[in-house]
């Protein structure tokens, strides 16, 4: 019988190399989010790419603001968290033979940890004690009601489908259809709870520019970056989360089932970023009442037909 | 006793007394937000002892629902408390001595239970797949518990949302449901122009 925990040090350095390797993937994701925004926004594309590295060369550089009796606890930990859980998020991903955190229950731990954002976003919001940031902190604890519930629902589609809620079995289910063709509904909730947990495109809202760009406001320097670079960052990771859930996983002609996971991230990431460059940002009450009156009954009624598909087919 | 039990042990140990200490720091800290997710930490310690204890999916949903629970408990406590948002420090105890004696005869009582009771040999062995099993007790034996369950949920949460919400779709379709929404809704006044009541 070996020592389980000569084991465990003699697999340290495999997950040391795996926790480099989910960091860089977090940081290509959220520089591909970061370039397709700008292409969206007009840009060129070598002007894209130089944004994000100049922007980090510069915000590294910038003093930090304060403002009168803030909660900077709070307001730190909001900030500093996101990226954080963006890397939690990839490490569940299964990429080739295994994800750096496998488990039977990672659709479950995706769930959670997107959840977690509403605590962030809001902490960011309260921390800085101003006006624009506890504007900003509300309006997101209200979209993340509208997009949570329908994100769930759309979790629970392919975790049907698949007879499991782990990402690994779900991602080979999906051998003859990818989940997104057949569950499209489904789909497009998921991404819209994307777009939510990142802060962007038409559920932007909470760092709207008319409230001098609400949570992130009085945020500078290096605390800025990192809240900017978490917003990516969560995008990228939402859209490698969906590669397992809805975009077959590794599977893919000619190339490794590890290449194609990151292809299929890299590419839902652009389209994701690009989608959110393009489309308008909506006020919150613009948002609730299809969220909740349309959107979430569809996603019920889409996962009843997964339900009956499956308990037929079998 | 292995190694890798002993981590477990640690690891168990480490969450009960973070979840004991952010528990307590409720009461210390001066701020609504503070206190709301000090105990947001503690639950999470909780679901982290819950995972040690290999109920790893009553572990992560413990974690999801107190975050999500505490992010939404926040807005109501700063609500209610009348606590204003410039993170002017305010006391987070009141009846300091009842709530005192109250919380620690409850503690001694089931401490006390939990310590002197005889506790009953284990029969059996848990299900290779405990989250099956719940699955399985939730959905088949105690169905109807949640079936009763479902509508009485759904129902406070629908009354107390009519309750405290200052607009209702009234406001922006009018009495009959049958205008063209305003946007942004009107603030105050109904669509026809009349006064709303006071609330």
């Amino acid at each position: 019988m070996t020592d389980p925990l000569a084991d465990q040090l003699a697999r340290l350095p495999a997950a040391a190399l795996g926790a480099v390797l989910a960091l860089g993937l977090v940081l290509v994701l959220a520089w591909t989010a970061s370039v397709s925004r700008g292409v969206a926004a007009g840009r060129a594309v070598p002007a894209s790419m130089a944004h994000a590295p100049a922007e980090a060369a510069r915000l590294l550089r910038q003093g930090r603001r304060t403002t009168l009796s803030a909660d900077r606890l709070l307001w730190r930990v909001g900030g500093w968290g996101l990226f954080p859980v963006a890397v939690l998020l990839i490490a569940l991903v299964p990429v080739g033979e295994t994800a750096l955190l496998p488990g039977s229950l990672g659709v479950v731990w995706a769930n959670a940890l997107d959840v977690v954002v509403w605590a962030l976003v809001w902490l960011l919001g309260w921390g800085a004690n101003s006006v624009a940031g506890l504007v900003g902190g509300y309006r997101f604890l209200a979209l993340a009601l509208g997009y949570e519930l329908p994100l769930m629902f759309a979790l629970v589609a392919p975790a049907i489908a698949a007879s499991s809620l782990d990402l690994a079995v779900v991602a080979d289910a999906q051998s003859s259809l990818w989940y997104a063709v057949w569950m499209p509904v489904a789909f497009v909730a998921y991404l819209v709870g994307v777009l939510g947990f990142a802060v962007s495109g038409p559920l932007a809202a909470p760092v709207g520019s008319e409230v001098s760009d609400g949570a992130l406001a009085e945020l500078s320097g290096p605390d800025l970056l990192v809240v900017r670079a978490g917003r990516h960052a969560l995008m990228g990771a939402g859209a490698a989360i969906a590669v397992p859930l809805f975009l077959g996983g590794g599977s893919g002609p000619w190339l490794p089932d590890a290449v194609w996971v990151v292809l299929k991230a890299l590419l839902l990431t652009g389209a994701l970023a690009w989608a959110a460059g393009r489309l308008p940002t909506l006020r919150t009450h613009q948002l609730m009442e299809p969220l909740w009156t349309i959107l979430l009954p569809l996603v019920v009624l889409q996962d009843l037909v997964v339900a009956v598909l499956v308990v037929s087919g079998s | 006793m292995t190694d890798s039990s002993l981590v477990v042990d640690l690891a168990f140990w480490g969450c009960a007394v973070v979840a004991v200490v952010f528990g307590a720091l409720v009461f210390v800290v001066d701020s609504m937000a503070r206190a709301t997710y000090a105990l947001a930490v503690s639950f999470v310690a909780t679901g982290g002892a819950l995972l040690l204890m290999q109920q790893s999916y009553l572990g992560v949903i413990v974690v999801l629902m107190m975050v999500m629970e505490m992010a939404v408990m926040a807005v109501y406590m700063v609500m209610f408390m009348g606590m204003n948002p410039a993170l002017m420090p305010m006391s987070m105890v009141h009846s300091h001595r009842t709530a005192l004696g109250a919380s620690l005869v409850t503690f001694v009582v089931l401490g006390s239970g939990a310590v002197l009771v005889p506790w009953p040999e284990r029969r059996g062995a848990p299900s290779p797949d405990v989250t099956e099993a719940l699955g399985r007790a939730i959905m088949e034996s105690h169905m109807l518990v949640m079936m009763a369950v479902g509508p009485v949920m759904v129902a406070t949460i629908v009354v107390g949302v009519a309750l405290s919400t200052a607009r209702t779709r009234y406001d922006r379709l009018g009495d009959d449901l049958d205008q063209t929404p305003t946007d942004p809704p009107l603030r105050g006044e109904t669509q026809r122009g009349g006064r709303r009541r006071d609330r």
